[in-house]
């Protein structure tokens, strides 16, 4: 089937847009769990929104509005366990994490609800969003972009040094609390995506790729924004254009993109860095001794294939390991 | 009538329970330059994160200009270079970045930076030698480095009121120069500056007052001359200590030996 036909369908479409709207909205608050070293809060929050889908499911009520409001619940009480800051505290998001699993596989059951239902939560299920779905889902998706990018140097500073930001008078525990609620909301945001057991990995592995590429927070998150754009139209799109004889979930297929991205742009970051570091100047004088460099024929200069490094007043050469300046007729080790 | 920047009355200060400072009178008057002193743990840090409003105090009271600190919003007054954080985090960030949120205490809500922000910003680079670094990663920084672009960042921010904790931990001698000329041309401007420090070194001749503490008590409070044998003689840099006369060892023994009359103590 041809890209231009696919376009036609109406639930392609739907799909695209929620793909689109997911994949700006949780990179764009990936990027602050990632900052406070909660990579895992997602994942974390998706577990206890399972409980608040199967509520939705068993009640009759919209399992995408239950799923918000469990999940938001789930996500405050994760930030005031972590703001306790206790020793104890790790074990207990463990068995807030685990017990919103158990606990929402189980109401689906004793409700008689089928557990193809909650598949559809579980590991998602883009195509079959209804158009009210689609409407929330881009509400929802507006709001954390637009919190997230808008309040971005403050929620920076507040997760990049919180005694500094409390001194600059921010107000630390309402930020907190609106990243963990922004979280809990894209979480359900890209419940429909790429499911619920998936959701930490379009929130956190496009930040990771990002990460590779760029050495400033705001072009961090901007590029974080765009893969995770990539990475959710690319899941959707490309399995549509292969053969239907084989059946491929966007959701795990979104996953994939975005973790090939990652895979891919890793040998670029570390050459990149490498050879940042290699080029950095030393800002230390030159050395007091004075020490000749073993007699080699081989002329330093511009091109000479060799890294060249502002040192100070002049130029190293960066040969084996070692620095040669020239002086005079040799060179010497700096 | 002139506003005093910090005022702390019978003071005291726990952490976790443990009564870690205790009976602190300090005044700090406007345009004063003071150096906190004392040996580790004798509750210097404490002080300063009191004072900031990091830590309550249990007992006392304690006013930031003229106002009780639980009332006090004028954050914008008020810089802080924390001791030995590290100026990296999870995700990658520039050292403009950093030095730029310390322009916050002056920015409005969803508004971008303006001229004058981005001049200040500029130019706490420039004061601490970073300019030339700015787009470069904070993580990709030295320890002394790092440590420079925290200082900007409090000078982003043209406090009027500066707590510095141990600001030249790990800065070399050019550099301490450097934030010396810094602090010497903040303080003409009229900045109060209360600074932590192990070692005075470039400072030296800019501070006026030295408040020693000793087992979270103040010991001494006056200039930095009259400060107790060793330390004045070490603060204004006639000792040079060489292997076995480490910092610490001369100075928390003999610290507390010469002061027979220790200060009243509020409770
Ligand atoms: N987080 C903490 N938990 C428990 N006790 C603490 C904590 N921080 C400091 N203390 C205690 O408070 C006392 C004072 O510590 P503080 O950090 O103020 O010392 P300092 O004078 O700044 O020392 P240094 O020269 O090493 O910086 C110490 O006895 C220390 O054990
Ligand atoms: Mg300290």
């Amino acid at each position: 089937m041809s890209l231009h036909e696919l376009l036609t369908y109406e639930f392609v479409q739907r799909a695209l847009i929620a793909a689109v709207f997911t994949g700006f909205a949780a990179p764009a608050i990936g990027t602050y769990l990632v900052q406070r070293r909660l990579a895992l809060m997602g994942d974390g929050i998706g577990h206890v929104a399972v409980t608040g889908v199967a509520l939705g499911l068993v009640t009759q009520l919209s399992p995408t509005w239950t799923a918000v409001a469990v999940a938001v619940l789930g996500a405050v009480a994760i930030e005031l366990v972590r703001e306790r800051g206790n020793v104890n505290g790790d074990l207990a998001l463990a068995l807030m994490f685990y017990g919103g699993l158990a606990g929402g596989v189980l109401l689906t059951g004793l409700g008689g609800q089928s557990a193809a239902r909650l598949q559809q939560y579980l590991f998602g299920a883009i195509t079959t969003i209804g158009r009210d779905d689609l409407i929330a889902t881009m509400v929802l998706a507006a709001i954390v972009v637009v919190v997230g990018v808008g309040l971005s140097p403050q929620l920076f500073a507040v997760s990049h040094d919180v005694d500094f930001a409390r001194v600059a008078g921010l107000r630390v525990r309402y930020y907190n609390l609106l990243v963990a609620v922004l979280a809990a909301v894209s979480v359900t945001v890209a419940m429909r995506t790429v499911g619920l057991l998936l959701v930490s990995a379009l929130m956190v592995v496009p930040v990771a790729t990002a990460q590779q590429l760029t050495t400033s927070f705001r072009r961090t998150l901007g590029v974080a924004m765009g893969l995770g754009v990539v990475a959710s139209v690319g899941g959707l799109v490309g399995p549509a254009m292969v053969p239907s004889s084989t059946v491929v979930a966007p959701g795990p297929a979104i996953i994939m993109v975005a973790l090939a991205c990652f895979v891919l742009t890793w040998p670029i970051g570390s050459w990149t860095r490498r050879r940042a570091r290699r080029r950095a100047p030393f800002t230390d004088s030159a050395p007091q001794v004075h020490e000749a460099a073993e007699s080699h024929p081989h002329r330093h200069a511009a091109g000479c294939g060799h890294v060249a490094v502002v040192h100070h007043d002049h130029v190293d050469y960066v040969h084996d390991g070692h620095r040669h300046a020239a002086h005079g007729d040799h060179y010497d080790e700096h | 009538m002139s506003v005093t920047p910090v005022r702390i009355q019978g003071g005291a200060v726990s952490i976790g329970g443990r009564p870690v400072l205790r009976g602190i009178d300090l005044e700090i008057r406007e345009g004063e330059f003071v150096v906190l002193l004392g040996a580790n743990g004798s509750g210097k840090s404490t002080l300063v994160r009191a004072c900031t409003g990091l830590l309550p105090t249990t007992h006392g009271s304690l006013h930031l200009f003229d106002t009780p600190i639980g009332r006090f919003r004028d954050w914008q007054r008020v810089g802080y270079v924390p001791q030995r954080a590290s100026a990296g985090s999870g995700v990658p960030a520039s050292v403009w970045e950093v030095v730029a949120s310390g322009r916050l205490t002056r920015r409005r809500l969803l508004r971008p930076l303006g001229r004058v922000d981005r001049r200040a910003i500029d130019d706490a680079l420039e004061t601490v030698g970073l300019a030339d670094r700015a787009r470069d990663g904070v993580s990709q920084l030295s320890g002394g480095q790092q440590q420079r672009v925290l200082i900007a960042r409090a000078l982003a921010g043209e406090p009027e009121l500066f707590f510095l904790d141990e600001p030249n931990a790990g800065v070399d001698v050019e550099n301490q120069q450097a934030l010396a000329d810094a602090l010497r041309a903040l303080h003409a401007r009229g900045s109060t500056l209360v600074t932590v420090l192990h070692e005075l070194g470039p400072i030296a001749p800019l501070t006026q007052r030295a408040v020693v503490l000793s087992q979270g008590r103040i010991v001494h409070d006056g200039p930095v001359d009259a400060a107790p044998g060793t330390v004045a003689a070490m603060l204004t840099g006639h000792v040079h200590h060489h292997g076995e006369t480490d910092v610490a060892v001369t100075f928390a023994p003999q610290l507390s030996a010469p002061l027979d009359t220790p200060p009243e103590e509020a409770r």
